[in-house]
């Protein structure tokens, strides 16, 4: 089996899905001659040409509403937004439109497409590309969420995202675009959609993790583990639908929770795994669950490295979980 | 020009320089000798600065850089013709017209540097400076954003009856955003006193204009906003100078907003994390090394006998020296303390920042800053 980073696991998958199916299309800015700002797309405009390979203009709100038309007629639309960060200018389209295209047409219009975003920190990206903004989407009503951490992972999602028939936000996480690799199967293979996978099985506390922070979450882990505590960390590649069963199935087993996100944590995507946890397996808890996030400001350059939930902000936190 | 009235939009490139060198006159800004000394130096000290900064981003000392090489003239240019009440709302890629308008240049390296001392407390990317004092603007990555503001800012100057005029700067990819569009949009409607300036240096990233507009002419977007629109040669100092005054003089007199379109060239990568190599080929960027907007401008000042090769090496020298010696004080100061971090995202912290900031400065640290 060829051994991949995300970067190749990526281009991968969209390589095998369009030569398979002629309706994909690729758009966005700087993803055709020159393949992507960080090289997801190269090779794919000299394989497939101009028509499915396209350089837009610079307008992030052009390239999703272009690209919800083309979903509308038939085809399969794969925009990219060169960051996370630039999304918001598409942000009514898949806000007010995308999300709800089946619904407000009585199932008439389904509306299917990839939208594929770099997400997350430690790159020195400053305020403008590092945000990783999966709570803004989570909270939209018909959009699917995604984050795979591993090469792996990330071609099997990508097709199944693109088999899905709903909208999907694909979220790579580009601290790790490179230094995640691993063995990844040639041609065709799905990784469910909704299926966590557990990274490392534990009995004392359950830690939630994705993307780049499962790393973090996984060296954190095996320091707890050297003073006694043992963590099962879940990765949840998947994040909205989430795999509820596989939280519970945790939980249930550990009785203690540590969600670990890059996002700050007011309503970040921890608050809803927390409140889930509570809502569904309380009498199973034996300590309070416990967040570690980014904080509740921008998104800083120099001090990234502090702001970031790493190891060494999750290993205190996983001591005193399994100690309460 | 002055057949070119800043009513209508033409399609005829203003220029001062005459291919044989000597200038137009009427066009001539009618610069002083001093003023085109300094003028010339400004230039030369920013790209000395571009090419130190590029070299100290290949050695690992900064993070990044966003250069303005081939682009000095639109952007140094366009600076110069504001008046000292005027205002700038920022790109990315102004630096050298920041420090022109008093941006210290021991701050703005500050900035690349992201210490302690940065105006933005180490909070944004190099090149993403602020500087207030030099009624000079915040600059966000996001392309586009500034422009609705730089209407809004000159709105409100006339609602307040002050005369201060904002030109913002932008690029030839960004007319395509939403927000340029909304911009000139209002400043049509509102008739506010604003200055857009386009750099059409070719490029966006790796896609070339021909992929961000059909229209012939990046000014010609002005007519359907009631802008009228005025291209300029940009890298001819002076042709930036005249045509940027007229639109400031305009803008004052209430008579509204002009759109520049200034065709220049990127001649360097997008910045230091961009390859240009693999999307554009070296010999579209031959011509554009011939039409050097500094080189061109020494030809100018040599004929006029107002710059002589001891000036030059004595300027190269003392930029070169500046720079080193604000890099030397840059890279010697710390970075931003801890709690910085929780600053500036209100005027107080409410409680639940309190919490974090004491909970980051309780816990460890990360075990490196990079
Ligand atoms: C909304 C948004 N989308 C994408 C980007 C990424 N990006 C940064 S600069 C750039 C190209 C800008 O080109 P142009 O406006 O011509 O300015 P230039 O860099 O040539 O000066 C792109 C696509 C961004 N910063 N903001
Ligand atoms: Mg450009």
């Amino acid at each position: 089996m060829p051994q991949m980073n995300m970067v190749q696991a990526i281009n991968d998958a969209l390589r095998v899905a369009m030569k398979k199916d002629d309706r994909i299309v690729v758009l966005g800015e700087d993803v055709g001659k020159v393949g992507g700002v960080f090289r997801v797309t190269a090779g794919l405009y000299d394989e497939f040409g101009d028509d499915r390979v396209i350089d837009t203009p610079l307008s992030e709100g052009g390239i999703v509403g272009a690209a919800i038309g083309m979903a509308l007629y038939g085809m399969v639309p794969v925009p990219e937004i060169q960051f996370a960060d630039f999304i918001w200018p598409a942000y009514d389209q898949i806000v007010s439109e995308l999300a709800k295209y089946r619904y407000r047409s009585g199932g008439e219009y389904p509306c299917k497409m990839v939208i594929r975003t770099p997400v997350g920190g430690g790159i020195r990206g400053g305020h403008y590309h590092s945000q990783h903004p999966e709570a803004h989407f989570i909270h939209v009503a018909g959009l699917k969420v995604v984050c795979p951490s591993n090469p792996y992972d990330a071609k099997g999602m990508l097709l199944a995202a693109l088999a899905d028939p709903d909208p999907v936000l694909y979220f790579e996480p580009k601290r790790i675009y490179r230094a995640a690799k691993g063995d990844v199967p040639e041609g065709e293979y799905t990784v469910p959609l909704e299926s966590a996978s557990v990274a490392r099985e534990g009995r004392d506390v359950t830690v939630i993790a994705y993307g780049a922070m499962l790393y973090e979450a996984l060296d954190a882990a095996e320091r707890a583990a050297q003073e006694g505590v043992d963590c099962e960390v879940i990765d949840l590649r998947t994040l909205w639908p989430v795999d509820i069963r596989a939280i519970e199935a945790s939980v249930e087993k550990t009785g203690r929770l540590v969600v670990v996100h890059e996002a700050p944590r007011t309503c970040g995507f921890g608050a809803e795994l927390v409140s889930l946890v509570v809502e569904r397996v309380f009498f199973h808890l034996q300590a309070p669950p416990r967040r570690v996030t980014g904080f509740d400001t921008p998104f800083p350059y120099t001090l990234e490295m502090e702001y970031l939930p790493l190891s060494h902000r999750i290993l205190p936190a996983l001591l005193e979980t399994a100690r309460a | 020009m002055d057949s070119q009235p800043l009513t209508e939009t033409h399609d005829e490139i203003v220029r001062v320089l005459r291919d044989d060198g000597t200038p137009d006159p009427a066009v001539d800004p009618g610069l002083s000798t001093e003023e085109l000394r300094k003028l010339y130096s400004a230039m030369v000290r920013t790209r000395v600065i571009d090419e130190r900064l590029v070299t100290l981003q290949r050695q690992g000392r900064i993070g990044f850089h966003i250069g303005s090489l081939g682009e000095e003239a639109a952007i140094l240019g366009s600076a110069f013709a504001l008046r000292e009440r005027d205002w700038g709302f920022p790109c990315y890629r102004e630096f050298g017209a920041a420090l022109l308008r008093g941006l210290p240049l021991q701050r703005f390296i500050d900035n690349m540097f992201g210490n302690a001392n940065d105006l933005v407390k180490g909070r944004q990317m190099p090149d993403h400076y602020t500087c207030r004092q030099a009624r000079w603007g915040s600059i966000s990555s996001p392309i586009g954003t500034q422009m609705s503001q730089a209407v809004g800012f000159a709105w409100a100057a006339r609602l307040r009856k002050d005369d201060a005029v904002a030109l913002v700067y932008f690029g030839d990819g960004s007319t395509s955003s939403n927000e340029f569009h909304v911009a000139m949009n209002f400043a049509g409607v509102f008739r506010t006193p604003t200055v857009f300036f386009c750099r059409n240096n070719g490029w966006a990233i790796s896609v070339p204009v021909e992929r961000q507009t059909a229209s012939r002419t990046f000014a010609g977007k002005g007519i359907a906003y009631g802008v009228p629109g005025v291209r300029v040669d940009g890298n001819d100092v002076l042709a930036v100078i005249a045509v940027t005054r007229r639109a400031v003089e305009r803008a004052a007199r209430g008579e509204g907003a002009t759109l520049i379109e200034a065709l220049t060239y990127r001649v360097g990568g997008h910045s230091t994390s961009d390859d240009p190599n693999r999307y554009r080929d070296k010999k579209e960027v031959d011509p554009w090394l011939e039409r050097d907007p500094i080189e061109r401008f020494r030809r100018h000042l040599g004929r006029l006998g107002v710059w002589s090769e001891s000036d030059e090496d004595t300027l190269r020298a003392e930029a070169d020296r500046q720079v080193r010696e604000a890099i030397a004080v840059a890279e010697k100061t710390a970075p931003p303390q801890l709690e910085t971090l929780f600053e500036d995202v209100f005027a107080d912290p409410p409680w639940h920042l309190v919490e974090q900031r004491a909970e980051l400065l309780r816990g460890p640290r990360a075990p490196s800053a990079h």
